[in-house]
């Protein structure tokens, strides 16, 4: 029974992460994920997914995806109805699992967010019903395989577990709660193990969507900088297989970073503008530090949530401004959506896996295009490679609708 | 874990704008008429049980986020505020903090077909007015800036059986003490390419749409005679555990038969589509109700229309329990039981106190 549970642990359960997948443009794996943000690489290019012509911007940061997935337990057929989203998840999902060293297992929460799920299939849908009404072939599977729940039950198929699934889908904060959630869990006695990640991939009518609001910047994108005009957009997926400290000790596994904090909540100002002065951003922030026993001083690094819109930033620079007082000063801050574009519902599970990352390598990754800091930033953007003693990093995302979430990671030394 | 009771209903169906409307439609028993729905390059049109007109425009519809929002969201907004009235009318309930958790199959389809539509025609010219009602979170977003003092929100997304997933949410939610009180709501507007999506899989659905909403709260002095007493395992479908034996195993965790108990379950008028929850019930030899049979496919909302008319049926003394079975399309079957406050009902098996 998922009804009445047990009653919660006294104290509450440290939850550690020992696997991480990640799939961006900058590459598929740890490795070249790495490389790539450390370097502050910038991974924009032509779009080539679908038509762009008569878009007002043409670029994104597309992934290349492997002409084979790796072996998996998928069979042919499965793997033929894989869309792009399906198998950057099920790539991520196979990195993490890989890495966590888990064996094949019943019972096994999957918590996933997404914005847009298998979208791509529902638009082919969409364009055969119209295009071609009488042409029925394929429709029934893209109506059944759109659906981001069937793209679950591959990556559980795919590797061999079976156990609940839960879709989160928050917008652009999806991934984010996606992971905490699953921290929720684990910290409620809930579950000893969870499977939590972020996924969408571009498609046509999400990129016109982004395009029609001219949310998208037609030069570069720069978040927090002055001159900054719109985000640019992304795709990807990362996975992170999250167990109790108790549970990954027993194992002997090795220990990517412990998740200390997660806060959430609603910013009710507008579906689509953040509050101007940032207040739920604040909020979240302060419940994710209260929630992992940090302050300001403790935190090394913010991954931002960091569109380049010109209302997300400056609200958010404002919660950070004042969420941080005085340790604003030299609190490096960065997004790395200046790299890879915004991943919609994967870029807070991307996002987390870059913390992780900055903890386990000790460096920050840069903005390189940016220049002139908004006037509302109190705090320096990371612009150059470096390296940095980071013990506490924070995550920041936020969605159309008004989730916000926030999620704290702790170096495992 | 703390007790979670059901404080209020809500619900938007094809019967009506409200839980009496619902309820009337299933005493009744009959299926409600079929429209017909074009299906532009069709000659025939494709069956439909659509969400008539309110009596009056509802109030609500003047708030300024909800101005240009699409019908799932004026559904869900009625249910969640008829589910909260009681609530809202109650002092000592004034300032609580509000949770809102939407579930959803399908989502905002009406204006994502809009949408993508223009987009395919010409991009330059696609409405961003448009575009943000298309997320999964809408609604969940316009209910939460409706109601005001909402202080966590989630939209989840899955098959019928998730309503579920959100009600445990919705209880966590509660037992964390992170809100005082918690909308779960389920909701689906449909069009042509919903009714068509459903021919395809099959050919005897009936698409409909609408919303159901659960109020949960922690303080029993605020129950509607109503106490969540269960929530199954998820079920989930995979290569070792077939729509059939998920189903059975969902049965198995919901007790025995019993004529004081009700059975919502969510069989509607396909054969090969309901086979496995017939026979996971097969030996259930007590009263049931089946809503689908009556208002047709609404996915999301036909699970939480089960789920309020299992409330609904305790909470007017007709039964003192209820249970729901929710054998989702291509994720889970999961069920619950609702029994009736302090009945003495036992909470974890049929008609055993």
């Amino acid at each position: 029974m998922i009804f009445p549970t047990t009653s919660s642990p006294r104290t509450p359960v440290r939850v550690v992460v020992t696997g991480a997948g990640i799939v961006t443009a900058l590459g598929i794996g740890w490795k070249p994920n790495a490389e790539g943000f450390r370097a502050g690489r910038v991974a924009f290019r032509p779009v080539s997914q679908f038509d762009v012509s008569r878009q007002r911007v043409k670029t994104a940061a597309e992934v290349d995806l492997p002409a084979v997935l790796p072996p998996t337990r998928l069979g042919a057929r499965s793997i033929a109805r894989l869309d792009r989203a399906g198998a950057m998840l099920v790539l991520a999902a196979l990195e993490a699992w890989q890495q966590a060293g888990w064996e094949s297992a019943e019972n096994l929460l999957l918590v996933l967010g997404t914005t847009a799920g298998g979208m791509l299939l529902g638009e082919s849908y969409f364009r055969q019903a119209v295009q071609q009404p009488q042409r029925h072939r394929r429709q029934a599977t893209r109506a059944v395989h759109y659906q981001p729940q069937v793209q679950a039950r591959m990556v559980l198929d795919a590797i061999g577990f079976s156990g609940p699934i839960t879709i989160i889908s928050n917008a652009c904060a999806s991934g984010g709660n996606a992971i905490g959630h699953a921290w929720d869990l684990i910290r409620c006695g809930q579950a000893e193990r969870v499977v939590a990640g972020g996924y969408d991939a571009l498609g046509e009518m999400v990129f016109s969507g982004f395009d029609s609001l001219q949310a998208l910047s037609p030069t570069v994108c720069r978040p927090f900088d002055a001159r900054r005009d719109g985000l640019a957009l992304g795709e990807g997926a990362a996975v992170v297989n999250l167990e109790t400290l108790e549970s990954a000790r027993r194992r002997g596994a090795f220990i990517l970073g412990e998740l200390t904090g997660y806060g959430t909540s609603i910013d009710q100002h507008h579906l689509t503008q953040p509050h101007p002065q940032g207040s739920t951003t604040l909020t979240v922030m302060k419940q994710a530090c209260a929630n992992a026993g940090v302050t300001p001083e403790d935190v090394d690094y913010i991954n931002a949530h960091g569109t380049g819109t010109v209302l997300n930033d400056s609200s958010e620079a404002l919660a950070i401004s004042e969420w941080a007082g005085r340790r604003a000063a030299t609190l490096p801050v960065s997004s790395t959506k200046a790299g890879i574009g915004h991943l919609l519902g994967g870029a807070g599970a991307v996002e987390a896996v870059v913390c992780l990352m900055t903890l386990r390598e000790q460096w920050l990754p840069p903005e390189i295009e940016f220049e002139t800091p908004d006037p509302a930033c109190k705090f320096p953007i990371v612009n150059k490679p470096q390296d940095a003693r980071v013990n506490v990093a924070m995550s920041n995302s936020f969605g159309f609708g008004g989730v916000n979430a926030t999620l704290i990671f702790r170096r495992w030394a | 874990m703390s007790r979670i009771f059901v404080a209020g209903l809500g619900a938007v169906s094809p019967a009506g704008w409200n839980v009496a409307a619902l309820r009337d439609a299933l005493d009744k028993g009959e299926p409600l008429p079929v429209q017909a729905m074009t299906r532009p390059g069709w000659e025939k049109p494709l069956p439909a049980r659509l969400v008539p007109n309110p009596p009056i425009r509802p109030e609500f519809l003047a708030h300024p986020r909800l101005r240009r929002t699409s019908p799932i969201t004026h559904y869900a907004a009625a249910a969640a505020l008829e589910a909260v009235a009681g609530l809202r009318a109650n002092p000592a309930a004034k300032n609580f903090r509000l949770g809102v958790i939407a579930c959803l199959q399908s989502g905002c389809v009406q204006y994502s077909c809009r949408f993508y539509d223009e987009t395919l025609k010409n991009p330059s010219t696609a409405s961003p007015l448009v575009f943000p009602e298309t997320v999964y979170a809408a609604p969940t977003s316009h209910v939460a800036a409706l109601l005001e003092n909402v202080v966590l929100a989630c939209s989840l997304v899955g098959d019928p059986a998730s309503f579920l997933q959100g009600v445990s949410l919705g209880a966590q939610w509660l037992d964390e003490n992170r809100v005082d009180a918690c909308l779960v709501i389920g909701t689906e507007e449909t069009n042509w390419i919903m009714a068509d999506a459903m021919w395809h899989l099959d050919r005897r659905a009936i698409a409909t749409a609408g919303a159901g909403t659960l109020c949960l709260c922690r303080d029993p002095k605020l129950s509607s005679g109503v106490e969540l007493a269960a929530i199954t395992d998820a079920h989930t479908y995979s290569a070792r555990l077939d729509r059939t034996q998920a189903a059975q195993a969902m049965r198995g965790q919901l007790g025995e038969n019993s004529p004081k108990e009700l059975l919502c379950d969510g069989i509607g008028n396909s054969p090969r589509t309901d086979a496995a929850e017939r026979g996971a019930w097969s030996n259930w030899t007590g009263p049931r109700v089946s809503p689908k049979q009556i208002l047709g496919e609404g996915l999301m909302a036909a699970a939480a229309w089960q789920c309020v008319a299992a409330c609904d049926a305790v909470a007017n003394e007709r039964f003192a329990a209820a249970n729901v079975s929710l054998v989702g399309s291509n994720q889970q079957a999961m069920g619950a039981r609702f029994v009736r406050t302090n009945s003495g009902i036992s909470h974890l098996s049929g008609g055993r106190p």
